[in-house]
């Protein structure tokens, strides 16, 4: 892929850019048939979402001049490899309560820096860990 | 002073009239700011008020930085744009109003403008408008250039076979979205797989939420059977936030989860939720709202869903509640938020509050005008009922076709839906029977295709539905397995309309602000911007769009009037025979009634628009007048086809300057010689609700006249129906035909009218 950072012009990126869209095990669109389906040459895992995809969108959302939508769809590609029992831990302790002290949301944001190289939403976790502490949040509810 | 009026009762009946109408069930608030009672405004509402400290916001809507809660964190740092802010807040809120209404400034400008406001700022610029300010602004501002919309599909008992048919129906009708949920928590599961096999049945691209527990939605988007959600709620206050168990960054933590995930997300907020929970600190819903709104934009979602939504109900019962939820769509798209405009829970009892509250969105269009329009029956859904539902639907179209407006669906024939539906609950049929989860006999999928509602339908019930459920969930069934088992029982189309619809995760296109897919093409706000900049511009109902919007089903055409005459024609040949016999004369007979029919009287029409043969009409009036003690003649008119000439010409004509004038679709008229021609003595204007009875009076009446009585006139009750709804259209197709056979000069003719044995 090069360097040129993709703008409105290049959406929908499965039309105006086909050749650059690729699924998890790098497939083409064309390849994700239902053919090749029922051959099992494509599973669910082919028809996922990657990193590159959503920091494509990243690029459009940007060009659109929705920075806001962007940033999403950057810490959205961050958690792609993350699994779904870990999304599902951190977003339970993400919620009041959940947590007891800052240091619990920093463990999470230390793993999600270190284990999954996502910084982005690392600081997002820090960022709660702080507002939450000024605010009160880390006490039981329940 | 004089006394007191004398007072004959203690109330007035029409409020006891009023008090049985269905308004009166819905239930009214005084204004009541410090209770949470206000829609615009409140004096516990902040000024807007921002000041930039050095790398941020110091000071938003009269509160300090070291004060703020976690909303105002979260907006200060994520929405406002230090850039724009100073430009943005130092205009005049009306400035900005007038701007919003101009069709010269274009959308643009304002949502680069609306990045450096605080909440505060954008209610107050909103509350400058009225209502049908806003329903402008808001076509101009909303995002995505063509409208579309949302259905709720859910039935009473998570019968699978219904879903799927009724999602296939929903499809049909041409709703972008289908929101499903369930009555049991335990069938998500099972819910999920019907919708996405019954809305792969017809086309594809329909795109399909479950609305469930949180960690249990994302796992159902996971295994494929989903494609977008929007339960994620959002408060304006942090105390409701904390009491609806989240915060601003665990809420924006799920919108990258879902973002990673490939699925679609818009969040959920609406005036009157802080009022619900108990949390308003006395603040306008407005102003409320705003904060929810901004908070979305900083939190990086592509859009809402708003406009009360569950608290619209309370909303309305604000004076100006109605106005307020317009007003808070508003600011959402001026925020460059994709907007399911919310009209889905039912805010009122009343049908013209309904009809009224769709209409501003109906012509302004939006990007889903309903977020959840009831394609089912009420009792049906389990989100509740609708402001529109299955059982309005046709009300819906009509609206669209009144206004020649784009409402997002589109009008579908009676036996395109029933051949859809029984695909749909074959397919489901055979997906559960290919995955060893149910086999369901020929007599539940009878019930079910044919079936309004589930109280008609003989299926799954709720138990049975939670073992398919469990089932699907434990063994870990995704959307994979769905489309073979499709595919392997030959419902290859439904198979690759499922796949295609999951393939739009691996671009990721439709994630982007206001998509949806519309034959074939992922359609957003980026290559179908709103760009409104006065008449002939933004978006335009297209002459083949109108044509299927127009669409619509019994629709009356001049062929089936004819078509329906000519029926009667062989009928009335058996009981009547009318001889011409030659230019007819004034009459000498004192006691002589002439009775002159139009034209097209027994020669091309044949009976009333009541459905009364005509010959029965002229036995009635002639057996009335001989009754009376006078004597008839018929005399057919050819100048004229009026009720009032064909009546005053005959009168002219009759010995006793009396006659009737009946014109075959039964308007009918008594005159005298000598009165002006619309002076009648009596008239019978609305002949749908004119019975036999009446012509027979009529007759007698015209008698008394003749005879120089003065009788009781006949009075045909009506009971305020909306005649010219019901028969206008027929009744100018049928004086057409009238008319058609009128010429100039052309003079009366005497008609012996036979009655035959087998009259009617």
């Amino acid at each position: 892929m090069s360097e040129e950072r993709l703008s409105i012009a290049d959406y929908p990126l499965a039309e105006k850019r086909r050749e650059i869209v690729r699924g998890k095990h790098g497939k083409s669109l064309d390849e994700i048939t239902l053919e090749a389906l029922l051959q099992d040459r494509v599973a669910l895992e082919d028809l996922r979402i990657t990193a590159a995809a959503l920091r494509q969108q990243a690029e459009i959302a940007e060009s659109a001049g929705r920075g806001t939508l962007a940033a999403n769809f950057e810490r959205g590609a961050e958690l792609v490899d993350v699994p779904q029992d870990t999304i599902m831990r951190i977003y339970e302790l993400l919620r009041p309560g959940r947590a007891q002290s800052q240091e619990e949301l920093l463990a999470v944001a230390l793993e999600l820096r270190d284990q999954y190289g996502a910084k982005g939403m690392a600081a997002f976790v820090e960022e709660a860990a702080e507002v939450y502490q000024r605010r009160g949040l880390f006490k039981k509810r329940f | 002073m004089a006394g007191e009026p004398r007072s004959f009762a203690n109330r007035w009946k029409r409020f006891s009239d009023w008090d049985e109408r269905p308004l009166r069930l819905d239930k009214f608030a005084i204004e009541d700011a410090e209770n949470g009672f206000a829609s615009f405004t409140s004096r516990h509402d902040p000024k807007p008020e921002l000041t930039l400290a050095s790398g941020g916001v110091g000071v938003m809507d009269g509160v300090g930085i070291s004060d703020f809660d976690m909303i105002d964190t979260f907006i200060a740092r994520y929405h406002i744009d230090p850039e724009i802010a100073p430009e943005a807040m130092g205009l005049p809120s009306h400035e900005v109003a007038r701007m919003l209404v101009d069709m010269n400034v274009p959308r643009s400008e304002l949502v680069r403008l609306a990045r450096g406001m605080t909440p505060a700022k954008l209610a107050e610029v909103v509350t400058q408008l009225s209502s049908l300010e806003i329903a402008f602004a808001y076509s101009k501002m909303r995002a995505r250039k063509t409208p579309g919309n949302q259905a709720h599909v859910t039935n009473a008992k998570d019968d699978p076979l219904q879903m799927a048919a009724d999602a296939a129906t929903a499809v049909a009708f041409g709703f972008d979205e289908v929101e499903t949920t369930m009555r049991v928590a335990r069938n998500a599961w099972s819910n999920a797989v019907a919708c996405a096999v019954g809305a792969s049945v017809g086309r594809w691209g329909t795109l399909f939420q479950c609305s469930s527990e949180e960690a249990e939605e994302l796992k159902i988007g996971m295994a494929g059977f989903t494609s977008y959600a929007e339960t994620v709620s959002v408060y304006g206050t942090e105390k409701s936030f904390i009491d609806g168990d989240d915060t601003p960054w665990s809420k924006a933590f799920l919108a990258a989860a879902y973002a990673s995930r490939g699925i679609k997300m818009r969040c959920t907020s609406g005036a009157g939720s802080e009022l619900l929970m108990g949390f308003h600190e006395k603040k306008s819903l407005l102003y409320l709202e705003a904060r929810c709104l901004c908070l979305q934009r900083a939190m990086g979602v592509q859009g809402t869903q708003n406009g009360g939504i569950d608290g619209a109900p309370i909303t309305c019962t604000v004076p100006g509640g109605m106005r307020e939820l317009m007003a808070e769509n508003l600011i959402a798209v001026w925020l460059d938020l994709e907007c399911a405009s919310g009209n889905d829970a039912r805010a009122t009892e009343s049908e013209i509050r309904v009809g009224a509250k769709i209409m501003p969105f109906l012509i302004a269009g939006s990007d889903l005008i309903c977020s959840g329009f009831g394609s089912i029956l009420k009792y049906d859904n389990s989100f509740n009922a609708s402001l529109f539902n299955g059982e309005e639907l046709e009300d819906y179209l009509v609206l669209q076709r009144d206004f020649e407006a784009d409402g997002g669906l589109t009008p579908v024939e009676e036996t395109r839906v029933l051949a859809l539906r029984t695909r749909a609950v074959e397919a489901i049929s055979a997906v559960l029977d290919e995955l060893g989860l149910g086999q369901p006999t020929q007599e539940m999928k009878r019930s079910v295709v044919a079936a309004s509602g589930s109280d008609e339908t003989r299926s799954y019930l709720p138990r049975d539905v939670a073992l398919i459920s469990e089932s699907i969930r434990e063994r870990g069934i995704t959307v994979v397995d769905v489309i073979k088992a499709l595919a392997r029982r030959g419902f290859t189309e439904e198979a690759d309309n499922l796949l295609n619809l999951v393939r739009l995760r691996v671009s990721g296109d439709y994630l982007q602000t206001s998509a949806m897919v519309r034959d074939d093409h992922v359609l957003s706000a980026i290559n179908d911007p709103n760009d409104y900049l006065g008449p002939g511009t933004g978006y335009r109902v297209s002459d083949t769009r109108r044509e299927k919007i127009v669409a619509i089903r019994d629709v009356l055409t001049r062929e089936e009037v004819l078509r329906a005459e000519a029926v009667h024609k062989a009928a009335e040949s058996k009981r009547i025979s009318y001889r011409t016999m030659g230019p007819a004369a004034a009459g000498e007979d004192r006691r002589e009634v002439v009775i002159g029919v139009s034209p097209a009287f027994g020669i091309k029409l044949f009976q009333t628009i009541a459905g009364h043969p005509l010959s029965a009409i002229l036995r009635e009036l002639i057996g009335g007048i001989i009754e009376g003690g006078a004597s008839a003649r018929v005399v057919r008119m050819k100048h004229t086809a009026d009720t009032s000439f064909l009546g005053l010409s005959a009168a002219r004509l009759a010995g006793s300057g009396v006659g009737i004038g009946i014109q075959a679709k039964g308007t009918a008229v008594i005159h005298q010689k000598d009165r002006l021609p619309h002076n009648n003595l009596e008239l019978f204007s609305n002949s749908p609700i004119t019975r036999l009875e009446h012509y027979r009076r009529m007759g007698a009446n015209a008698a008394a006249y003749a005879l120089g009585e003065m009788p009781e006139p006949v009075v045909v009750p009506t009971r305020g129906e909306a005649m010219g709804s019901r028969y206008h259209a027929r009744v100018s197709l049928i004086y057409a035909i009238e008319t058609e056979l009128t010429s100039e000069g052309a003079v009366p003719e005497d008609v012996e009218v036979t009655l035959l044995g087998s009259a009617a």
